[in-house]
């Protein structure tokens, strides 16, 4: 098992006015594990995902990804370098279609100025014809090839969340931030959201999971932190939060055998 | 190598080359040249202006000034300076260029109404620079005396020439903006204008892309405007106020916003409009007014892509 840690937040902070929504935050995030946040609403776990992906400045401490310090880097830069997330609510192009809204993620890998693209170069048609195929690969992976040409705004709520993933996927990434990728899913939907996750997870990818749905989350993580107020109470395996008096008390109650 | 447009564009393109080839053979008089190289200049304009618009969502009240820019520049270079135009309109589009990424890259860090307040402002300015500096600019009375335009010796000083002349750049830019948006350039300015957020996300440079939009709409409005200058051979800055902003801003909305032929539709229809309402003589400013306001009531996504919609649901009807 490989043992690298290729996301780590040291002493992390940050407040938004007189709310401190993370407070001095540590962890590592392994290769090709899947690590879990989970935390009350209002815990902070949004917080710390824009922070990794640029959206928000840490007030203090560092975030380094494959030993880069990421900090201070715009959203743009840090896609780049391999950080690919999806958003609590779904942030896609409603009017673009299925297939363009995964050839925008594909965009990173491929750039092209303005005057190449006016002049419709050789080269430009040539990776256009490249991108759309690794689009139409990507949907037939998420099982959306069948809608490439509808706009995604009208696919029901379920399929725009693994669009979501989906276009995320297409930027190559090394890390992929999933908030909340369950919620407005049905148990079938849920579990086959967990199928592709863990797929992802054997292809090589290193995934950062925030997530509501205990049993989802209990199953397919390798670790889970938990987050109540902006700090981290507990971590471990599924099985210590599980067991964990105080993450029982601050938090999880009765929840966690609950199977749905 | 370089394959200039997909088969489908080539056959919309043809069509739009028929068109202005045949329109001079059917035109009664040389008063409606006139009118179509008006609205060639807009549509060269409302070109520009739809990228920035109609794709990245980026609304600019200012674009009147770069109009001006280039027609001030290349006058003034040509007419007391003796510059030949072929340097004179390069150099002019080039400065205005260089002035809309200056203006672009504080003003495009600001969304929504503060956007079009400092694009209006920027408009103001310029403005005042052109009545202002009247030893450069001629003030208020305007500039005189600039040359027409030469193409291989023959002086474009007629109507009837210049509307080839200025419906052929049209066509150009149309081609270089139709390729433009059907390429991934095209995708990540649609992407921005939808959800900038989700956009930088993937990685897309948001600042960068507006900019050079925004310095994209302002280089045609530049060529429209020096193309303008050699065409009249007079200038006032009357011309360029802020009026004629909201006008080219106008004629984007209600030819339908975020499409290169509806916006060419809105040029088209928003210039001749005055032109048709002589009739109603003292009342046209407010027909004009009332029927701006019809478009955007009855058709909101614009004129044309309205008038389609309206078209595909009578032929739907006739199906069932
Ligand atoms: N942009 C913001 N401006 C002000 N307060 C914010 C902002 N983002 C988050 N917060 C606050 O920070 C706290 C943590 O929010 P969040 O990270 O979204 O929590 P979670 O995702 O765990 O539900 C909340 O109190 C929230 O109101
Ligand atoms: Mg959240």
């Amino acid at each position: 098992m490989e043992n690298k840690a290729i996301l780590k937040l040291k002493d992390v902070s940050k407040s938004f006015g007189g709310i401190q929504a993370v407070k001095g935050l540590s962890f590592e995030v392994y290769s090709r594990n899947i690590q879990a946040i989970i935390g009350p609403n209002g815990a902070g776990k949004t917080t710390i995902f824009n922070m990794i992906t640029g959206f928000y400045a840490p007030d203090a401490g560092e975030i380094t990804f494959l030993g880069t310090t990421i900090n201070k880097m715009p959203p743009n830069d840090i896609a780049e370098l391999g950080i690919a997330r999806t958003f609590q609510n779904l942030e896609l192009f409603p009017s673009l279609t299925v297939l363009e809204n995964v050839m925008l993620g594909c965009y990173v890998r491929n750039k092209l100025g303005i005057i190449k693209a006016s002049l419709r170069l050789k080269s430009v048609q040539d990776t256009e014809k490249k991108v759309r195929e690794k689009a139409l690969e990507i949907l037939e992976f998420v099982g959306l090839e069948k809608y490439a040409d509808e706009p995604s705004g009208e696919l029901p709520f379920g399929w725009q969340r693994l669009l979501e993933i989906g276009r995320a996927l297409a930027t190559d990434p090394r890390l992929l931030l999933l908030d909340e990728p369950a919620s407005g899913l049905n148990p079938r939907e849920t579990d086959q959201l967990g199928e592709l996750i863990e797929k992802l997870r054997s292809d090589g990818l290193t995934i950062l999971l925030v997530e509501h749905d205990m049993s989802l989350t209990m199953d397919i993580s390798d670790n889970i932190i938990v987050m109540d107020y902006g700090r981290k109470i507990a971590s471990g395996s599924p099985r210590q939060i599980q067991n964990d008096p105080v993450v029982i008390a601050a938090y999880l109650g009765e929840d966690i055998d609950a199977s749905d | 190598m370089i394959k200039l447009l997909s088969s489908s564009k080539w056959k919309q393109l043809i069509l739009f080359t028929v068109a202005v080839l045949l329109i001079p053979q059917i035109l009664p008089s040389d008063y409606y040249f006139l009118i179509l190289n008006i609205i060639a200049l807009n549509a060269i304009v409302v070109l520009g202006l739809n990228l920035l618009i109609g794709f990245a969502g980026q609304i600019s009240l200012g674009h009147a000034a770069f109009y001006g820019l280039g027609a001030y520049i290349s006058g003034i270079l040509t007419a007391s300076y003796g510059w030949p135009i072929f340097l004179s309109i390069p150099v002019a589009v080039l400065t205005t260029a260089i002035v809309g990424l200056l203006v672009g890259i504080p003003t495009l860090k600001l969304e929504g109404h503060y956007l079009v307040m400092a694009t209006l402002g920027f408009n103001i300015i310029v403005s005042i620079i052109l009545v202002q500096w009247d030893a450069m600019t001629g003030g208020p009375s305007g500039l005189a005396g600039i040359p027409y335009l030469k193409a291989f010796s023959i002086s474009i000083d007629s109507d009837r020439k210049f509307y080839y002349l200025v419906w052929a750049v049209l066509g150009v830019l149309f081609c270089l903006s139709l390729n433009l948006i059907d390429s991934r350039v095209g995708r990540a300015l649609r992407a921005i204008g939808e959800d900038p957020i989700s956009a930088s996300a993937l990685g897309i440079p948001v600042e960068r892309y507006k900019v050079g939009i925004f310095v994209v709409s302002a280089l045609y409005a530049a060529v429209a405007g020096s193309l303008y200058a050699h065409y009249v051979t007079f200038i006032s800055p009357k011309t360029f106020d802020f009026f004629y902003s909201i006008e080219v801003v106008t004629m984007v909305v209600v030819g339908g916003i975020g499409s290169l032929w509806s916006g060419l539709a809105g040029a088209a229809i928003l210039t001749m409009l005055p032109e048709i309402l002589e009739i109603v003589k003292e009342y046209n400013v407010l027909v004009y007014g009332a029927v701006l306001m019809a478009v955007l009531v009855f058709f909101p996504e614009g004129l044309l892509p309205g008038i389609k919609k309206l078209w595909q649901k009578r032929q739907g009807q006739v199906h069932e």
